[in-house]
Formats: C-alpha cells, sequence, structure tokens
C-alpha cells in the first residue's frame, strides 16, 4: 500500500534487493573485464613463448579466481530472489522475463564454469592451444551471461514485444527478436560491458601502480600496465559513447528518469545540461519532497536537449510538465494517466466477472477498454498517492553526475597513462602512480553510481508503466524480509571482508617465480 | 519444429527437461554428500586436502545446474516460480544461504589471510552438504504432499493488496518439515547424496586410508538410505495421489494416484525400476566386490529414479504443486505454464543442451583422466584449494 512509506514492506524489499544486487555488482564487473585482460595476455603467452608473460597470466588467473567464486555466491541469490520477494512480478512478466534467464543458465554459465576448470586445472594437461581457447571462452562465457541478464533488465525499462493476455493476467512474450534487439537492451550490454572493461583496466593498473611505486615486480608490473592502459583506453571511449547512446534512449523512453538525471522541473526547449550543481536542501514544492532546486550549478546551454534529441530546438519535458501535463507537447498529466490506469485495472477485473457469467459481449467491451489502457495499466496503483511518481531527484542527479565526470575523468588518465609509457616514464612518475590506485575506489564508485541512476531513476516502476513495485512485492511479513536483510548484510559483508583480505594478501604475494598458482 | 506441436505437449516436453534437470542434479548433490564426509573419510590433513580438492573440481557444475534448474523452472513454469518462492519463503532462503556459503569456501579455504580460518570453511562445506540436502528433499516432498498457498490471479485488480499468490500460514513454508513424509525424502536425499558422494571419492582419489574407511561408511549411510528412501516410496504408491480433470481443469483425490501413474506410464515404471536396481548394483557391488567404477551404476540409477519420480508428479494429469488450502488452486503443468511461444522460443534453446553436455564432458575429460594422489597436491602449476 502507499502509505507506511518508511518501514513498509515494499520498501525494505526495495533495500533487499538493492544490496544484494550491488554486491553482486562489486564482483562481477572485474569478473567481466579481468577475463578478456586474461584471455589477451595469455594470447601474448601463446605467441611468444615467453614464460614471463605467463607468470603474468597466471597472477592476474589468481585475483579473478577470488573474484569469481564471490560473484557467484551473491548472484544465485538475485536469481532466486525475484520469486521469494517479488512474487508478483515474477508472474506478470515471467512468460518474458524467465526466457533470458534459462538461456543464461543453459548457454553461458555452463560455458564459463566448465572452461574455468580448464583454465585453472589444467595447465600441465592440454595444449597451450586448447587453454588459450578455454580463457577466451571463459571471457565470452562471462559476457555472454552478462548479455541476458540485461536483456531482461531492459525490458523492465522498456517492456515491447508482448502482449497482455486478461484470461491469464500477465504478459505473454509475440516477438523474441524484439525482446532482444530493443534499443534498450543495445544501450543497456554495450554500455555495461564497456564499462566493466574499463572498470577491470583502472584495476589492473592500479595493482601495477602499487608494485611500481614499491619497486617490486617491475617487468611484471610494466607489462600489465601497458595492456590495460591500451584496454582501457579503448574501452573508455566506448563507454562515453555507449553511455550518450543509453542517455537518448532514456530520454525518449523514460522521460521522468531523464529529468531526475538533470533536476529539470520545467521542461524547455533549449534545454541547458546542468554540469556540475548542488541542490539545494528544503523542498521546493512543499506537496512532493523530491521537488528541490539548485543552490548552485554550472550549465552548458542547449546540450541537455542536443543530447537527448539531437536538436537544439527539441523540447524536454521537466517533472512538473510529466505531472501537470503539457498540452502544448502533447504530454498527459499525471491525473489522466492515473484515471486511464485506473480504467484499465477495472476493465481487467470486468473482464474476468463476464467470463465467469460466459456473457461474450461483456467480456469484449472490457477487453477494448483494458487495450486502449493498457499502457498506462501500472499507473491505476497511485490513485492515492500521485507524488510517489516521482523517483528521488537528489540521488539520481548525483550518482548519474557522479559517473559521467569520473568516466570523462578515466579517459583521459588511460591517455596520459599511455602517453608516460610511451615516454618510458611510467616507473618515475610517482604522482600518477599514487593516482593510479587511488583510481581503484573511483571506478567502483562509477560503476555503483551507473546503476544507481538507472534503478533508482525508474522508480516508483518495476516494469516502466505497467506495474509498480508495490504491485510487485511478495506478500511477506515485514520482519521475515528485515530478517533475511540483516542476514545477507551480514554474511555478505563477512564474505567481502574474507575476499578483500586474501585479495590484499595475494597481491603482496606477487606473481610467483615459477609456474605456480 | 516446436511452433508445430500442440500447448499441452510443450507443457510436457518441459515437465520433463525440468525433471531431467532435477535429476541431474541429485546426482550431481555427491559433491554435497561428499563434503559432509569429510572428517569421517579423512583423518590427516592430507588426507581430507585430497577430498576437498577432488569434490573442488566438480562443485560449479553441481551449483550451475541448480542455478539453471532455477532459471528453467522460472520460464517454464513461472506461477510456481511465484507461488512457491514467494510463499515458502523460509525453505528457500534457508537453501540459498546454504550455496551461498559453499560458493567461497574451495575458493579461500587454505589460501593465506582468510579471515575466518580454514576450519569455518570446513563448516560452510559441511551445513551446505546437510542442509541443502535434506531441504531441497523436503521440498520436493511438498509436490506429493502439497503446501499451503492460495492462487488468485484477479487480485492484481486490487490496488491496495494486489499479491496473486499467498501463503496461508505465518510459518511461511517452515511447516513442511513437521510432515514426515517430506522429511521422509529430505533425509533420503541426504543419505543418498553421502551414499554417492563415498562412491565418487573412492573412484577419483588414490589412497589406501580413504577406501577402508570408505567401505565403513559406506554400510551406515547406504541402510538409512534405504530405510527412508523404501518408507517414502510405499507410502507414495499407496497413498491417495491429487488428479486433474484434463476437460475441466478439475482437481480431485484418486486413490493410489502415484501407482496408477507408473502402471498407465509403463515406460515410466521401467525407468523406475532400472533406476533403483542400479543405485542397489552401486552400492552392492562396492561393498562386496569393491568396485571402484559404483558410481556410474549408482549415478546413471540416481539419474533414472529421481526423473521417474519427477514425472509421476507432473504428467498423467496430476497436479505437481497441490494447494491444501484449496484443492481447485493447486498447480498443475496445464495452468501453471509460459505461453506457447515462449515454451517454443525455449525448446529451441533447449537443443542446445546435447551441446552442453558434450562440451563439458570433452573438458573434463582432458583434465581429470586419473584419481588424484598425495603428489598431485604438491603440483605446483595447478590450482589446489
Ligand atoms: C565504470 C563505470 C561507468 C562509467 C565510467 C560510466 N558509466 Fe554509465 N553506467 C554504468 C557504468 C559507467 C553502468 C553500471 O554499467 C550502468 C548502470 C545501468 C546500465 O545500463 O549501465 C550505467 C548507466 C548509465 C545510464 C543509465 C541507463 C539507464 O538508465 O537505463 C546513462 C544515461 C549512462 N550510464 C551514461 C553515461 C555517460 C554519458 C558516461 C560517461 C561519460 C558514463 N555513463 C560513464
Ligand atoms: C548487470 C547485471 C548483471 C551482470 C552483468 C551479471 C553477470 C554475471 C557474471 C559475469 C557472473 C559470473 C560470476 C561472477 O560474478 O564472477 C554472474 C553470476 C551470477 N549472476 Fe549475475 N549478473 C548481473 C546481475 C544479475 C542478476 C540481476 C541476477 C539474477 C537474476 C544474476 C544472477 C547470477 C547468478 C545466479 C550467478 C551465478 C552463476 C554461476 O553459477 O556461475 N546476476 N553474473
Ligand atoms: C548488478 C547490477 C545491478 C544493480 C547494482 C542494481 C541496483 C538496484 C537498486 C539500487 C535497486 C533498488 C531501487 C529502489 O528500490 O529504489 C534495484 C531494484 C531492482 N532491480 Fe536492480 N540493479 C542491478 C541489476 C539488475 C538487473 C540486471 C535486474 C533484472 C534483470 C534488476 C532488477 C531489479 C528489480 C526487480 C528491482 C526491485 C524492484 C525495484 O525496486 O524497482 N536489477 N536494483
Amino acid at each position: 500500500m502507499t502509505e507506511a512509506f518508511d518501514y513498509s514492506l515494499i520498501d525494505w524489499s526495495r533495500a533487499q534487493f538493492a544490496l544484494t544486487a550491488m554486491y553482486h555488482w562489486i564482483f562481477v564487473p572485474l569478473t567481466l573485464g579481468l577475463g578478456f585482460i586474461m584471455a589477451i595476455m595469455e594470447t601474448i603467452y601463446v605467441r611468444t613463448g615467453n614464460p614471463e608473460w605467463k607468470r603474468i597470466t597466471k597472477f592476474w588467473m589468481t585475483i579473478f579466481g577470488i573474484n569469481f567464486a564471490i560473484g557467484v555466491a551473491t548472484g544465485i541469490i538475485l536469481e532466486f530472489e525475484f520469486g521469494t520477494n517479488w512474487s508478483n512480478y515474477s508472474w506478470f512478466v515471467g512468460d518474458i522475463f524467465g526466457a533470458p534467464l534459462a538461456i543464461e543458465g543453459i548457454m553461458a554459465f555452463f560455458l564459463e564454469s566448465t572452461f574455468i576448470a580448464v583454465m585453472f586445472f589444467g595447465w600441465n594437461k592440454v595444449s597451450k592451444k586448447f587453454h588459450l581457447v578455454s580463457t577466451w571462452l571463459v571471457a565470452f562465457g562471462a559476457s555472454l551471461s552478462a548479455l541476458w541478464i540485461l536483456v531482461a533488465n531492459a525490458w523492465m525499462q522498456l517492456p515491447v514485444g508482448m502482449k497482455f493476455n486478461p484470461e491469464t493476467a500477465r504478459n505473454e512474450m509475440h516477438n523474441f527478436w524484439d525482446v532482444l534487439l530493443s534499443p534498450m537492451a543495445v544501450s543497456k550490454f554495450t554500455h555495461t560491458i564497456s564499462s566493466s572493461y574499463l572498470l577491470a583496466a583502472i584495476v589492473v593498473i592500479g595493482i601495477s601502480s602499487w608494485y611500481l611505486l614499491r619497486k617490486r615486480h617491475i617487468v611484471f608490473a610494466k607489462r600489465s600496465i601497458v595492456v590495460a592502459a591500451v584496454f582501457g583506453l579503448i574501452t573508455s571511449i566506448f563507454t562515453i559513447l555507449t553511455g550518450d547512446y543509453s542517455a537518448r534512449v532514456v530520454a525518449q523512453n523514460q522521460p521522468m528518469k531523464f529529468a531526475a538525471f538533470e533536476g529539470l522541473y520545467v521542461g524547455q526547449t533549449r534545454a541547458p545540461l546542468v554540469a556540475i550543481g548542488v541542490m539545494s536542501t528544503s523542498p521546493e514544492d512543499p506537496d512532493n519532497e523530491n521537488i528541490k532546486d539548485f543552490v548552485f550549478k554550472i550549465e552548458i546551454p542547449n546540450f541537455l536537449s542536443y543530447m537527448a534529441f539531437q536538436d537544439i530546438n527539441a523540447f524536454v519535458p521537466g517533472i512538473r510538465d510529466l505531472m501537470e501535463g503539457n498540452e502544448k507537447y502533447n504530454i498527459l498529466s499525471a491525473a489522466e494517466k492515473i484515471a486511464r490506469g485506473k480504467l484499465a485495472i477495472d476493465a481487467l477485473a470486468e473482464f474476468k466477472l463476464a467470463k465467469e457469467a460466459q456473457d461474450q459481449a461483456k467480456m469484449d467491451e472490457a477487453r477494448q477498454i483494458l487495450d486502449e489502457n493498457f499502457q498506462y495499466f501500472g499507473y491505476g496503483y497511485f490513485v492515492d498517492d500521485p507524488s510517489r511518481l516521482v523517483p528521488s531527484v537528489p540521488i539520481t542527479f548525483y550518482s548519474f553526475h557522479i559517473m559521467v565526470a569520473l568516466g570523462m575523468w578515466f579517459m583521459m588518465f588511460f591517455a596520459i597513462v599511455l602517453l608516460l609509457v610511451y615516454k618510458g616514464k611510467i616507473s618515475q612518475s610517482k604522482f600518477w602512480l599514487t593516482i593510479g590506485i587511488v583510481n581503484i575506489p573511483l571506478a567502483y564508485i562509477a560503476s555503483q553510481s551507473g546503476w544507481i541512476t538507472a534503478e533508482m531513476g525508474r522508480q516508483p516502476w518495476v516494469i516502466q508503466d505497467l506495474m509498480p513495485t508495490m504491485a510487485a512485492v511478495s506478500r511477506l511479513d515485514t520482519n521475515a524480509v528485515i530478517t533475511t536483510f540483516i542476514l545477507f548484510g551480514v554474511v555478505f559483508t563477512t564474505l567481502l571482508i574474507a575476499e578483500l583480505k586474501i585479495m590484499f594478501k595475494q597481491i603482496k604475494i606477487g606473481p610467483k617465480q615459477e609456474g605456480g598458482h | 519444429m516446436f511452433e508445430t506441436f500442440e500447448l499441452y505437449t510443450l507443457q510436457q516436453y518441459w515437465w520433463i527437461i525440468i525433471s531431467l534437470l532435477a535429476s541431474l542434479l541429485v546426482f550431481l548433490m555427491f559433491v554435497q554428500g561428499g563434503q559432509t564426509l569429510i572428517y569421517q573419510l579423512g583423518k590427516t590433513e592430507t588426507e581430507r586436502s585430497l577430498i576437498i580438492n577432488t569434490l573442488g573440481r566438480k562443485w560449479e557444475l553441481t551449483f550451475t545446474t541448480l542455478v539453471t534448474f532455477g532459471g528453467a523452472f522460472f520460464a517454464s513454469f513461472p506461477l510456481f516460480y511465484s507461488t512457491s518462492f514467494g510463499g515458502a519463503y523460509w525453505v528457500w532462503m534457508a537453501i540459498l544461504f546454504a550455496f551461498v556459503i559453499q560458493a567461497i569456501s574451495y575458493e579461500y579455504r587454505t589460501k593465506p589471510a582468510n579471515f575466518l580460518g580454514r576450519k569455518t570453511y570446513e563448516v560452510f562445506l559441511f551445513l551446505n552438504g546437510l542442509l541443502g540436502t535434506i531441504l531441497i528433499g523436503t521440498a520436493v516432498g511438498t509436490f506429493f504432499n502439497g503446501a499451503n498457498f492460495s492462487v488468485d490471479k484477479m487480485n492484481l485488480t486490487n490496488i491496495y493488496d494486489s499479491a496473486i499468490s499467498r501463503w496461508e500460514t505465518p510459518f511461511h513454508g517452515l511447516e513442511a518439515v513437521l510432515n514426515i513424509h517430506n522429511v521422509a525424502l529430505g533425509l533420503s536425499v541426504f543419505f543418498l547424496a553421502r551414499v554417492l558422494g563415498i562412491l565418487y571419492i573412492v573412484n577419483s582419489v588414490n589412497e589406501e586410508n580413504i577406501l577402508v574407511r570408505a567401505r565403513r561408511q559406506m554400510w551406515n549411510n547406504a541402510v538409512p538410505f534405504l530405510v527412508f528412501f523404501l518408507y517414502f516410496v510405499i507410502y507414495l504408491l499407496l497413498k491417495q495421489g491429487f488428479a486433474v480433470n484434463p476437460e475441466t481443469g478439475e482437481i480431485f483425490m484418486e486413490k493410489y494416484k502415484y501407482l496408477h501413474n507408473l502402471l498407465q506410464m509403463p515406460v515410466v515404471l521401467i525407468l523406475f525400476l532400472a533406476g533403483v536396481a542400479g543405485v542397489l548394483y552401486g552400492i552392492s557391488s562396492f561393498l562386496f566386490c569393491r568396485s571402484r567404477k559404483a558410481i556410474w551404476f549408482g549415478g546413471a540409477g540416481t539419474v533414472l529414479a529421481v526423473f521417474s519420480l519427477l514425472l509421476i508428479a507432473g504428467l498423467n494429469s496430476t497436479a505437481y504443486y497441490p494447494s491444501l488450502h484449496n484443492l481447485q488452486h493447486s498447480l498443475t503443468i496445464r495452468n501453471s505454464s509460459s505461453s506457447h511461444y515462449t515454451l517454443t522460443a525455449m525448446s529451441y534453446v533447449s537443443l542446445f543442451v546435447p551441446v552442453v553436455i558434450a562440451y563439458i564432458y570433452v573438458a573434463w575429460k582432458s583434465i581429470n583422466n586419473k584419481p588424484i594422489e598425495k603428489s598431485d597436491l604438491d603440483d605446483d602449476s595447478s590450482h589446489i584449494y
């Protein structure tokens, strides 16, 4: 229900999902990126036959293994949490959503886990070539598993390729390819994996920088930096391009989220982009605590309109336009959408009654009303409290801006590192090596911020415009969810500490002299 | 090809796949069973390391099968996913926690600076073996004994309380352990996993001491397994079952339903008998002929027996997830499945399964063709847990 905002079942369920997803996401991007970095290094080893490269490869594989194990541990929870905590949602979208999950298991996870075994246990048992192929397959397997889960997530942001079936009260898939190739799926996948590759490059450079500062493993560290910096520069450019594309896809399909990105309340043509801004702490609109003004901002004129629609004269709707409506630009008010959503919901109930009464005429009538208004179905749940249609603007705004700023910064950083390498000065530049270490936590912050932007920005929707969180949640006792939330918090934090300690220790030990793992 | 099939055919096809995945999972739980025997079979640090390393090379396979089983069940019968997972919350959460602590244990146990200490990770492995097997078995027991839920899809139209599936007891699944028949199945799975664990270990470890202890342990586990298993099967064949009228979808109680299912589907009966025979042959060939290859019979037998038990839970007009709250709310493969389109699309994906099995086979063959020995633990070039 809409009241009892603070300690309600919904919020605890959201908190639990956020906690577990964000924990999973600490480990996943490194797996995704490091896989390819290892594969590139091993390829150099096989090409040159130089055992030094084998040593380098093996060291990064150790890091990979430690990180992978905990990625798996946190991943299994997420899969089942759809059922345990978002039970209604699992039914409402299971017909579309389940398939990517099943495909992920059959096609990606088995690939990854089988060849990881060859990668770790097979050094002296299989041929060099076969081993190399296995390492590449691990890297591809990881990215493939990201593909399917991201397709599923993209579908939640932009539900396409399906049709609602009132008989079963759920959405049914009509076109698999529409689901797989929707612009949202393309932007999600490309941006998420490229940013993960970037993160791994930052981590490799950071750890290597530490060795250089300590004057240990110099050759190893320099070589790792070269591979990572090249990989990082390419992927950071790709990250920015795909990020820009993501923003456009959001602007077109999730205008409320886009307005929240920019803290834009009143829509404009020639809208400026807020490059840096600080939000005021008190609400500007007493009815809605999320509507706040800026105390300070630096803007780039016209750029927002351009970014969203590639036309500086384009109108970018603000939160007020979306709530109150704007006739000039054909934007329905929230009240209107809520009314139409309620019509759809009531028509569904009507349909069911008519079906039980076997009254075909009534069924057809109800169905028509339902079809006409279905695109606003989810709004019908907000009759009592339309203000919840606005996501938290400050959180969305800040997380978005942090991510973008860091994205630009990382690209510059990779370029600088490459320049230093080219000039042969990398081991002496203490300053940049220190920055290299500082960058590691920043990369994780950027990455987590991205998901906070994407997921908090789409609140209150689990499925954009069709199903809000409050209609998705399992009917559990709030205390049960609080209990599991705490359990997850404790268990995952303990495991994270264990992971970090082991990781730091392995880094201290460094690459082994011969063979060894 | 699949698009020409009738919806009911696809539903049956997917029930068969789900059953197959589940039966492979039970077989692969030899990893879990083995984990509960580390201290009974290994008396020195080296012996324990041998056991853990041989199990550690297979744990991901079991884990991934569990994950895939979940994904495939979600995709093919989403109503089960939303009803059971969201309802029997505590049981599923306990199972999940049991697997979370397993996933890191192999990798972290012997690593320097591992924070919790070697022993803790060994305890994690033990808990995973104990809880994972018993709880999964108990949860599967509810396929035959029912659970306390209700389903009403039209709740979606109540904007203040829209949950479709509800659990009708405050215990959210924990009540399943109060049913002795569910627990009997849970315990059979536990002891079966241990039996298979022993057979796997004797097959893959070269160490005389372990082999000697394994024989003693086999008696300790094979006997309770047989007791619980026979108890469960006899009870199952004699009990009333949850039948569906295929025309109206109405659910009703039928005497000897599961026995009838076996008799009406003779192929399944043969599979079942072959499976039981395989397990028994595996156990006795190890006990009496000291065969170290018995895992193959035990494993194949397990797959066949579990597979056929699950088939009789869902096929032949049977409700596979009966509701004790309201019989008519019970889930059947007809009323809980995905749409024709989705089942068709996924059926194409299922054609990949043989490919997956083939590369798993090739990959394992290439790195695992001889049993592990003490000297392998010092081999610096490989990954040692
Ligand atoms: C190291 C990580 C990283 C970096 C440097 C960036 N991003 Fe990002 N971004 C992500 C990591 C990320 C992510 C974690 O991968 C997200 C979360 C959801 C998603 O699709 O990707 C994301 C989401 C995301 C979204 C939201 C998509 C949605 O709501 O569906 C937008 C608009 C951008 N990004 C845009 C950018 C731009 C313009 C960047 C640089 C100039 C940028 N990102 C750098
Ligand atoms: C951006 C989103 C996600 C990406 C890119 C992603 C990717 C991955 C990757 C690469 C792995 C391999 C293990 C590792 O982490 O190192 C993994 C594991 C896993 N992920 Fe995620 N994941 C994402 C979110 C999710 C979500 C939302 C779910 C729930 C459905 C999920 C379920 C799992 C599961 C079950 C595993 C364990 C698989 C195994 O046995 O190997 N992931 N994920
Ligand atoms: C691994 C990267 C991800 C992170 C860090 C992440 C983060 C979050 C966060 C912070 C929330 C809470 C939002 C809120 O309630 O205000 C959330 C909710 C949710 N996310 Fe994600 N997410 C990730 C990937 C995914 C993916 C890939 C899916 C689906 C395939 C997904 C599905 C959901 C669902 C169902 C909810 C709960 C409903 C809701 O609050 O909207 N997430 N996630």
